[in-house]
């Protein structure tokens, strides 16, 4: 089993980091190009890599700046946002991207999970899940939340794994941005249902949380707001795992 | 300069192996024909997506021969994931493709029970005589790798529902299940002493 991760998450908007509270209310919070490389330095495992604006804007992903992270960074990049057909994440992949994040688009259409699969590999093929809870369980929402689909989103985990996605990016949309912990349930929820890693998102503020939803079954923590405002390092993170008994890369 | 030339193999994104080389001071160039894969002093072959689409990629580009000669020779050539894979014979993966058989070995998938693809960072252990490979940590991403350790390379291993061959190496060339060029500056380094110290052969 490989070590657990710590994926530091840069949201873009119009070439710059930005993050929020439940997918609004954006804020600047830097450039990418430096924040991919200082978090490498701080001893990130992998960068994603969100346009978050592509989808609502109808636009496909802002390729510079995947050109340009790529450049400064020796680790992973998975990078996701306005991909709605293979031609996408190929230019996605050609710009220097390492694995593909699909969202809205494939709820619309599934075959794209297995179309990107064949092609790249599932290795390749991030299925990322925006999920809310609701009366019995939880919705998935799409377009960066606005909008819900009445699809299970454990259901659909399964389901797109079975169509060829290798990894899901997880995100609590009910936590997102709010700093009170990941959504545990949620993530045991689809581990249990999945054999694939899932890299759990929202709501990380302390290193409690990242221990938390590791030992709940992910294979990778999230993490942005929390780095980007300053409040800890990913070493600091880090060390705080290594001393809680979670194998890490030192 | 070393001549650095990376293996288009269509399904593979170049940019990260791109990237990667750039940052070390290389030039890389990409291999049109036999003769930049014969006559190269650095030859990376790079590997993202499937055994056989790779592998039908490398002959369609008539670029299997001079692969198989240069391997054979020993001359500097660096194999990446499936790159490595494809020194085999064949791979479960894809079952009735040709890979270039430098290797006598099917590639299999990861026993049952253990998570696949495996994805995520892994420590490395090289065997004593593999002193390109320094111990580290390394990225993989990948469900299936060489069963066993073939005759006459070098190795160091990994674990992942038991241990395995994770990178191999003879003469100056040198294979690895793991992606180097994704492995921070553990990789970085690795990518540098190989280039360095190989390359006289060519």
């Amino acid at each position: 089993m490989p070590a657990r991760r710590v994926v530091p998450c840069l949201d873009i908007d119009d070439g710059r980091v930005v993050k929020g509270v439940r997918f609004s209310g954006l804020r600047d919070a830097g450039d990418p190009v430096e924040s991919a490389r200082v978090y490498e330095e701080q001893g990130a495992d992998e960068i994603v890599l969100l346009d978050v604006s592509a989808t609502p804007q109808g636009r496909a992903h802002n390729l510079g700046v995947v050109d340009r992270v790529r450049r400064v960074l020796s680790i992973p990049l998975t990078v996701g946002g306005g991909v709605r057909q293979v031609a996408d994440a190929a230019r996605l992949l050609e710009a220097g991207a390492d694995k593909v994040g699909v969202n809205t688009a494939a709820v619309i259409r599934p075959e794209l999970i297995t179309e990107m699969s064949e092609r790249f590999g599932a290795q390749c093929t991030v299925l990322a899940v925006d999920a809310a809870r609701s009366d019995t369980g939880w919705e998935v929402v799409v377009e960066s939340g606005s909008r819900r689909t009445g699809l299970d989103a454990v259901e659909w985990c399964a389901k797109a794994v079975s169509a060829g996605a290798g990894e899901i990016l997880l995100t609590s949309w009910d936590r997102d941005g709010t700093g009170l912990g990941y959504d545990l349930d949620l993530v045991r929820a689809v581990c249990s249902r999945v054999s694939v890693p899932v890299i759990a998102s929202g709501g990380a503020k302390t290193p409690e949380h990242i221990v938390d939803v590791l030992a709940a079954g992910a294979a990778a923590a999230l993490v942005a707001s929390i780095l980007h405002d300053g409040v800890t390092t990913v070493s600091e993170l880090k060390r705080q795992l290594i001393a809680a008994g979670v194998e890490v890369r030192p | 300069m070393r001549d650095v030339v990376v293996v288009p193999t269509g399904t593979a994104n170049l940019a990260s192996m791109l990237a990667a080389l750039r940052r070390v001071g290389a030039l890389p160039r990409l291999a049109r024909d036999p003769s930049d894969v014969a006559d190269a002093s650095h030859v990376v072959l790079p590997g993202v997506g499937s055994f056989g689409a790779a592998a039908a990629a490398l002959r369609r580009a008539g670029l299997r021969d001079a692969l198989v000669d240069r391997v054979s020779a020993r001359k500097a050539t660096l194999a990446v994931c499936v790159g490595m894979q494809l020194l085999a014979e064949a791979s479960e993966e894809s079952p009735g493709a040709g890979g270039l058989g430098v290797i006598a070995a099917t590639v299999t998938r990861f026993p049952d029970g253990t998570q696949v693809p495996q994805i995520g960072w892994s420590s490395v252990e090289p065997a004593s005589g593999l002193d390109l490979i320094h111990p580290g940590w390394a990225y993989f991403a990948n469900s299936y790798r060489l069963p066993t350790v073939p005759q006459g390379w070098l190795q160091a291993t990994s674990e992942h529902g038991g241990r395995y061959v994770s990178a191999i190496l003879r003469g100056e060339v040198l294979a690895c299940q793991f992606h180097p060029e994704l492995s921070g500056v553990w990789g970085t380094s690795l990518i540098e002493r190989w280039l360095a110290s190989t390359g006289e052969a060519a």
